[in-house]
């Protein structure tokens, strides 16, 4: 699957490719020809990443080959234990969660999961957790308090579950409490936005000490298409909507509502999931040998104080 | 025979040409019975033929609320900013000023400090005349500080909830004002100073996923519309017909999320032996 900006660039890769056959069953010389395409598509590369628009960076961070939470999980962990069910309700397989082992230190996981098949995606429900996922994510985050283990979550959701059983079970209600429940959690919480940050649904698990975005992911109120469904009242406004939502990781970054960015391979995350994932890993061990340094409580009042100073006012 | 007819069926107006109803004295209810204004505003704006509650603003409900109407406002003056210059059809910023002029208010909340049947209370109210009262960074922002001011004071927090979510013209913004709100409110519950959301009609989106949800005492006014995703937006998803009464208070109250529906006219009553309860 590509999309309509990757196709210029995986013509010419293909291109590359033919040569590169070509030449190996003859013996003409094609390497200065070899060469040149080779740096004709890093310049390309170049070129079409660093000037995406912000929708194209939402294209991206919903692409069909983009790592997904677990994908980063057993990358990055040598062992992982994936832990399950609320106590309440039921296993909700939109969120997931465990503890694993980040170089010789245990971590709680905590993410939203997407599918990659059709069967995958109706069994992750799209990566829209139900009220018992939000419940299932606070309970695994209690128990790290209890152990002391640092919690990590990856954050991947076009938003939380708008269904009716979701209304019957308190969707708002899950959602708040755990905003008001991270705040207090004595150990370090670092909240890592993967692919899409789709409103409370997202925000649901993202009240860390450190918040950070991949570069080709979004994270804001509302989905630039239902944006433009409600402010523009049609469907048609979505990549003026994404401008208007500055949506982006620099955008956020630039306004202070997060607090760093992790770059991205070229091409993006998808392009070299191993070396997402490594730079991924060593984001979190870096921002824990910060945040193990602060005392608890001296960590939770940071985390409150960072939250409260965002809103732009006037008096 | 009827003195006019409509030939077209449905109304046509467009928004720009509708004109406003001047504030008359006299009321229409729902049931279609018309009372003097004076009956209501004594009712605590309920209709008296079938117990109708009016939507009505903080105005009204401090009115209600505070002793002779006897309160001292919070951060009164306090405007939208336009962090992200946003533009849909029109700018923002226009939005806002042309709001303000209409409703005669600086944003959707409004908090105040006064005395309720002579306890002291802090309450902060919205206004969903102010964009559907839509939360962006000055709501978010006056809520905080009036948890501040019950924190620091030691009175108990009422917030009355009244909103359509988050402000989207401040996107990123106004999704972090779920998170200050809810950081205040925890260490309200860690200083163990009562807080008692009452949800009114309609209280959906952000909102519910933050303060109104996490009250000590979660109440609401009867047949409010409460719940996180629009009805509409539920509709599309499971492509059915929604049950009746799906999203009313007292849908909410059955599923376990509510303490209890309180009708307006015996809100203060209620209201007041509850922190009677907690203080004896």
């Amino acid at each position: 699957m590509l999309l309509e900006f990757e196709k210029p660039i995986a013509d010419l890769e293909l291109k590359l490719q033919e040569m590169k056959e070509l030449a190996k069953g003859r013996k003409i010389d094609l390497s200065a020809d070899i060469q040149s395409l080779e740096e004709k598509i890093q310049i390309l590369k170049k070129e079409t990443f660093q000037n995406l628009t912000r929708w194209q960076r939402v294209q991206l961070s919903r692409h069909a080959d983009r790592p997904y939470a677990l994908d980063y999980i057993y990358e990055m962990t040598n062992d992982f234990v994936e832990l399950h069910g609320d106590r309440t309700v039921k296993d909700d397989k939109a969120m997931i969660g465990g503890l694993g082992d980040l170089d010789g230190r245990s971590v709680m996981f905590i993410g939203q999961q997407k599918g990659r098949n059709t069967k995958q995606r109706q069994e992750r429900n799209f990566g829209m957790a139900n009220p018992e996922g939000y419940r299932k994510a606070l309970r695994l985050m209690k128990m790290a308090e209890k152990f002391g283990k640092p919690i990590v979550t990856l954050i991947d959701t076009p938003g939380a579950f708008p269904g009716l059983e979701a209304e019957e079970r308190g969707q708002g209600e899950a959602i708040a409490r755990n905003l008001k429940e991270m705040f207090m959690l004595k150990v370090p919480v670092i909240c890592i936005i993967i692919g899409e940050g789709a409103s409370g649904g997202a925000l649901g698990i993202a009240i860390g000490d450190k918040v950070y975005m991949l570069e080709n992911t979004w994270y804001s109120v509302i989905s630039p298409e239902s944006c433009s469904s409600i402010l523009w009242r049609s469907w048609d406004y979505k990549e003026q909507a994404a401008e208007a939502l500055k949506l982006t990781a620099t955008d956020m970054k630039n306004n202070g509502l997060i607090d760093g960015i992790i770059e991205e391979p070229l091409g993006g995350a998808h392009k070299d999931m191993k070396n997402m994932a490594k730079t991924i890993k060593s984001t979190i061990l870096e921002a824990l040998k910060e945040l193990d340094k602060i005392k608890p409580e001296k960590r939770t009042d940071q985390r409150i104080d960072k939250f409260c100073s965002m809103g732009v006012f006037v008096e | 025979m009827a003195w006019f007819k409509r030939t077209d069926k449905g109304i046509k107006t467009s928004t720009e040409d509708k004109k406003d109803a001047p504030d008359g004295l006299w009321f229409k209810t729902p049931k279609g019975n018309i009372i003097h204004t004076r009956e209501l505003k004594n009712n605590s704006y309920v209709c008296p033929d079938d117990d109708y509650h009016v939507k009505i603003g903080s105005k009204e409900y401090f009115e209600i609320l505070f002793d002779g109407n006897n309160f001292k406002e919070l951060d009164t003056n306090m405007r939208s900013g336009d962090p992200l210059k946003f533009v849909d059809s029109k700018p923002y910023n226009a939005r806002i000023e042309a709001t303000i002029s209409k409703t005669e208010l600086n944003d959707a909340v409004r908090s105040a400090v006064g005395k309720m049947n002579g306890f002291d209370i802090v309450i902060s109210c919205m206004d969903f005349n102010f964009i559907g009262g839509s939360m962006g960074s000055v709501v978010g922002e006056k809520i905080a500080r009036a948890i501040d001011h019950s924190l620091k004071n030691k009175i108990p927090f009422l917030m009355i909830s009244k909103s359509g979510g988050a402000r989207m013209m401040e996107a990123g913004f106004s999704l972090m004002q779920m998170a200050k709100t809810s950081a205040k409110l925890a260490l309200l519950d860690k200083a163990g100073i009562p807080y008692i959301s009452l949800l009114t009609d309609p209280t959906t989106g952000g909102v519910t996923a933050s303060y109104a949800m996490l009250g000590d005492f979660n109440i609401a006014e009867p047949g409010a519309l409460i719940g996180f995703a629009g009805p509409r937006v539920i509709r599309e998803t499971i492509g059915k017909d929604l049950p009746k009464g799906f999203q009313s208070a007292e849908f909410v109250l059955e599923h376990g999320f509510l303490d209890f529906i309180i009708d307006r006219r015996q809100l203060k009553n209620r209201l007041t032996t509850l922190l009677k309860l907690l203080n004896n």
